[in-house]
């Protein structure tokens, strides 16, 4: 490695990401200040309260970057296997002996530091899987080499569900769009609406009872299979009146097998809500329906939601917000710091936030897509897709519009491992991004 | 398709979702304010300052009514965890049930706000269970202010200062559950000047309801004023020795410094002490106080109404002559034909005649002013007559409330002629069927402080000041309205002759009064004794002392005893030496009263 070669890397290093990315570290920073903030113990470098921490964490971060941005590229191409399976050993390990926290066994105690290897098990996905699509090339187009992609990703989720953790499990699924941009078929997005869909549809029928003709009270779920059984009478006639001949069988056969799967999933989604989710997990999802009965249930999103509707336009003030100050909001340092930023900033704090997370992501996106390499492309779109679910997830639980799921808001939230990962996640983009025209992948 | 053209699919979902939640964010923080009503709802509270009720001090400046500290046990149900209810009842001495009842309607009201559990309980008691509230979360003790009495003298004057009802919060909107209001006698009229005014102090809460900090640095706060200190007319030593002079009788004795109508003392027999009424006891005494036959909260001195026999004659007398009906030197026949009489004279005149207190010659005084012949028809002449007659009368203050400051009185009846148009119809009576009004019987009925004011009202020679028991609000002095003298329309030279035949019922040998005599002293006095058949008759007496000089005016009631001068007289006489001579000569006629008892039935 010659000199000049260093100053390329360090000329081509997108400084906009980096600044961006220390913009929201610091805001993030100053948001766990506030909302552990005691006047009579002001002290910033407090290293025995979370905001103090941080600041250890933060300054940790800053060292990884370094490293990570002097490391070269290839080393992380080598390196996803062996770390994808490192991590995976170590998933494993955390479910047995992990330390239990809030009900999740995903931690690895050290003293009075913690470790979360499902924080790291994004980053190593990522790079396995910018690896596998990436060596196999063309070949992607195979189902078998599909499927695969799919099992990578689904490998680590799995072991993560087992602990379990739904949200970063939901931030795996995330990765498709990745996928979708190396050539799945646009369907599987569509799909996946419909899905959506169709699931708050089948909880929303299947929590309410109706009186049906003959059969008397029965779970509304019933109406909407008959409803879906009715809409693909309706279709397959449409096929007849509206189609050449020749293209029917197929049609006929398209429509019914979306049919089966539609009342399958239905019925499934149904039978999940009712029977498999734990009471508290099925609580959540019916706060979001509005249709809770206990009310103490939606104790921790109705607060959630007054202390960021306090805000108003320019909201109370740094460091004045009584309800994320005054312990209203339930985990205001971690999974609900947005609330902070909404009741202390307002609307206008509040829109730069995710102002700025969606710049991020779509300044992720464009570095991705200037690179040569398959295996930068396919990295860069997981890295924007791990970002913005966590983005979805976290702002929509805390604004009322997603269930309640554990899942941090990057940069934000407290905790070392979090902000560990999210770092190195970004960080391997930026050194992959600065080798861009040396690399011929 | 391009696959590269895919990223724009992409980023369209991303700034889709960005503007979902920028929509998001508008809708709860900016278009509406329900969120913020929320969060203050949660978040501030407003902490309410109570100021320390204003003292009452007698007129020697002698503390009578102060403050103490005593406790309710409130509850937040939202805290409360479950604890061992049985251990609980048992620390509160409060039964198992009522505890649970308590609990439930607390949280009925509201999960967050704090309710009261068991009220009133006393500063020994709460020490108690203060050590042992930090096993019962959610629970704590609520002081307030109630008052202690320091003489245990004035029941009735001072009034009682208790929780306020719901009516009274209704109508007052000052007052929340739970706080205390003036409820009789001064605590009541100067409830405001008492209360003083409550503070208000606007404070962040945080999730355990704990305050910290001011809200806005307390821009919003108010201060507490406190309640101003009252100064009474009473005199707690005089108030204390009526009382006892008054023991094991019903009726009542009230004393008013006749140049300034300054109650001295306001007695109303049976009393009791207002200390039973403050603290954890206030209920059951309070019970048993209301169904006590003798009816103790009751209040004898302003609103017992009663026939005033023959102390009425002194009023008959004094308008007849400012009327020129009669003039001192009138005598008229004592015929006992048309009514009754007593002693052995036959031919009075004015000054004989209240001396000897001679019926026959009130009814013709009466009937001189009632009927005096300026119509034909008698009915129509004692209709116009009875309503003049009626005007002159109401000008002692009878029928009226006398603008007292005293709470609840009842006026009593100066009957017109539409009072008697009522019962009998119109030109359906005449003098002659209303005549025993003449006497201070029949349907006339008076208070005994009314009584009080009229030996005041002829101590005076004519006038009088509305009787008030306030000297001083604060540092404001006394009320304007009590300074104000109320005239009755006599000219003073008519009560020359009044106030000397009030002497000698007193001075005189034989006369009815003698018991009122006092070594050295002046007294001028009047005895009735109302009819009450079958029962004893009431006994009454009105007197002031000195003659020339009065510092006293008093009127004594007291129910089934008998002759006026045998009981109500040396009760009158005591409580006159002790305020003038402030020592009793005789201490033989203070046992006899001491030792006397009636009950009625």
């Amino acid at each position: 490695m010659n000199a000049t070669r260093r100053q390329d890397i360090r000329r081509n290093i997108d400084w906009v990401t980096i600044g961006l990315y220390a913009v929201l570290v610091l805001v993030g920073w100053t948001a766990i200040y506030s909302a552990n903030y005691d006047p009579a113990q002001s002290e910033i470098f407090k290293f025995n309260a979370d905001h103090g921490r941080q600041i250890i964490w933060i300054g940790v971060c800053a060292f990884i970057a370094l490293i990570l941005l002097n490391t070269e590229g290839e080393f992380f191409i080598r390196f996803s296997v062996i770390s994808y399976a490192l991590v995976l050993i170590l998933l494993v390990l955390v479910l047995l002996i992990g330390k239990k926290v809030g009900g999740a066994r995903s931690w690895f105690g050290v003293g009075s530091f913690g470790i979360q290897p499902s924080e790291f098990a994004k980053t190593t996905a990522t790079l396995m899987l910018a690896w596998y699509v990436a060596q196999a090339g063309s070949r992607f187009k195979a189902l078998k080499t599909r499927l695969t992609a799919a099992l990578i990703i689904a490998f680590p989720a799995g072991l993560i569900l087992l602990q379990p953790d739904a949200g970063t499990v939901l931030v795996f699924a995330g990765l498709v769009f990745a996928l979708y941009r190396e050539g799945l078929s646009g369907n599987i997005l569509l799909f996946g609406f419909g899905a959506i869909i169709l699931a708050v549809v089948a909880i929303l029928t299947g929590a309410s009872t109706l009186d049906y003709p003959l059969l008397g009270e029965q779970s509304g779920i019933f109406a909407l299979l008959l409803g879906l059984i009715l809409l693909g009478g309706l279709l397959i006639f449409g096929v007849r009146g509206f189609t050449l001949p020749r293209y029917r069988p197929k049609n006929y056969r398209f429509v019914l097998a979306v049919l089966i799967a539609s009342l399958g999933f239905s019925y499934a989604v149904n039978y999940g809500v009712e029977s498999v989710l734990k009471p508290h997990q099925r609580e959540r999802i019916y706060v979001l329906f509005g249709m809770n009965q206990n009310p103490d249930a939606d104790y921790n999103i109705r607060h959630a939601k007054a202390a960021i509707g306090s805000g108003g336009w320019t909201g109370k003030g740094y460091l004045n917000g009584p309800m994320t100050r005054y312990d209203f909001v339930p985990e205001q340092h971690t999974d609900f710091i947005f609330c902070t930023i909404g009741e202390e900033w307002g609307f206008f704090g509040s829109f730069f936030v995710v102002a700025l997370f969606v710049v991020l992501i779509l300044r992720i996106i464009a570095l991705a897509e200037r690179q040569r390499s398959q295996f930068s492309r396919v990295y860069g779109y997981g890295v924007a897709s791990i970002l913005f679910m966590h983005l979805l997830i976290n702002v929509g639980m805390v604004l009322g519009i997603a269930p309640v799921i554990g899942i941090p808001l990057p940069f934000f939230s407290y905790g070392g491992s979090s902000l560990m990962g999210f770092t190195i996640l970004i960080m391997i983009m930026l050194r992959l991004d600065a080798e861009r025209f040396s690399v011929f992948r | 398709m391009n696959l590269a053209n895919r990223r724009y699919i992409i980023s369209g979902i991303i700034v889709f979702f960005g503007i979902i939640f920028t929509v998001r964010l508008f809708s709860l923080q900016v278009s509406s304010d329900h969120w913020k009503a929320k969060a203050a709802e949660l978040t501030e509270e407003r902490v309410l300052i109570y100021p320390s009720r204003g003292l009452i001090y007698d007129r020697e400046g002698e503390l009578l009514v102060a403050n103490r500290a005593i406790y309710d046990l409130m509850a937040v149900p939202r805290k409360v965890q479950p604890f061992d209810t049985v251990a609980f009842s048992q620390l509160l001495k409060m039964d198992i049930h009522d505890l649970e009842d308590a609990l439930n309607k607390a949280k009925k009201y509201s999960r967050y706000k704090a309710s009261v559990i068991r009220k009133q309980i006393d500063p020994e008691d709460f020490a108690r269970i203060a050590e042992q509230l930090h096993k019962y979360p959610g629970f704590y003790g609520q002081a307030r202010t109630v008052r202690s009495y320091r003489r245990g003298v004035g029941a009735h004057v001072l009034g009682d200062y208790a929780e306020a009802g719901p009516s009274d919060i209704q109508k007052y909107p000052y007052y929340q559950s739970g706080d205390y209001i003036g409820k009789g006698g001064v605590e009541r009229t100067y409830e405001e000047d008492l209360r003083g005014r409550k503070g208000m102090r606007y404070v962040l809460v945080d999730v355990r309801n704990n305050v910290q900090e001011s809200l806005s640095e307390g821009r919003f706060d108010t201060s507490a004023v406190q309640g101003a200190d009252l100064t009474l007319t009473l005199d707690a030593d005089l108030q204390a020795y009526a009382e006892k002079l008054m023991q094991n009788k019903l009726g009542s004795v009230v004393a008013i410094e006749p140049a300034t109508g300054e109650i001295l003392s306001l007695v109303s027999s049976p009393t009791f002490d207002p200390n039973l009424l403050v603290g954890g006891k206030r209920g059951t005494n309070y019970k048993a106080l209301q169904q006590d036959s003798l009816k103790p909260l009751y209040n004898r001195a302003i609103q017992g109404q009663y026939r005033p026999g023959s102390i009425f004659k002194m009023v008959q007398s004094l308008i007849a002559l400012q009327s020129e009906a009669i003039s001192p030197a009138t005598r008229i026949p004592c015929n006992r034909g048309i009514i009754g009489c007593h002693g052995s004279h036959s031919y009075d005149d004015l000054k004989g005649a209240i001396i000897h207190s001679c019926n026959p010659y009130f009814h013709q005084v009466m009937k001189r002013m009632v009927e005096p012949g300026k119509n034909s028809s008698r009915f129509e002449d004692a209709h116009a007559g009875l309503d003049n007659w009626n005007q002159r009368i109401r000008r002692f203050g009878f029928g009226t409330n006398l603008n007292t400051d005293i709470p609840n009185v009842k006026t009593g009846n100066v009957p017109d002629a539409a009072y008697y148009d009522a019962i009998y119809g119109e030109k359906r009576w005449a003098y002659s069927t209303i005549y025993s009004l003449s006497i201070g019987e029949g349907e006339l009925l008076i208070n005994p402080l009314q009584m009080a004011n009229l030996a005041a009202i002829i101590a005076n020679r004519g006038w009088y000041m509305p009787p008030h028991v306030i000297q001083s609000i604060g540092t404001d002095g006394k009320p304007l309205a009590f300074r104000q003298p109320q005239f009755t329309g006599v000219d003073p030279e008519h009560f020359e002759v009044v106030v000397n035949a009030m002497q000698k019922v007193v001075e005189q040998t034989g006369g009815t009064a003698r018991r009122a005599r006092i070594e050295g002293v002046e007294v001028c006095g009047k005895t009735g004794t109302v009819q009450n058949d079958p029962l004893p008759d009431h006994s009454v007496f009105i007197a002031f002392a000195p003659k020339d000089d009065p510092k006293i005016a008093v009127s004594v009631y007291v129910e089934y005893s008998g002759y006026g001068g045998t009981w109500a007289a040396p009760i009158a006489s005591l409580l006159i030496e002790k305020y003038l001579n402030d020592s009793i000569a005789d201490p033989s006629k203070e046992q006899r009263i001491l030792e006397a008892e009636f009950r009625g039935i």
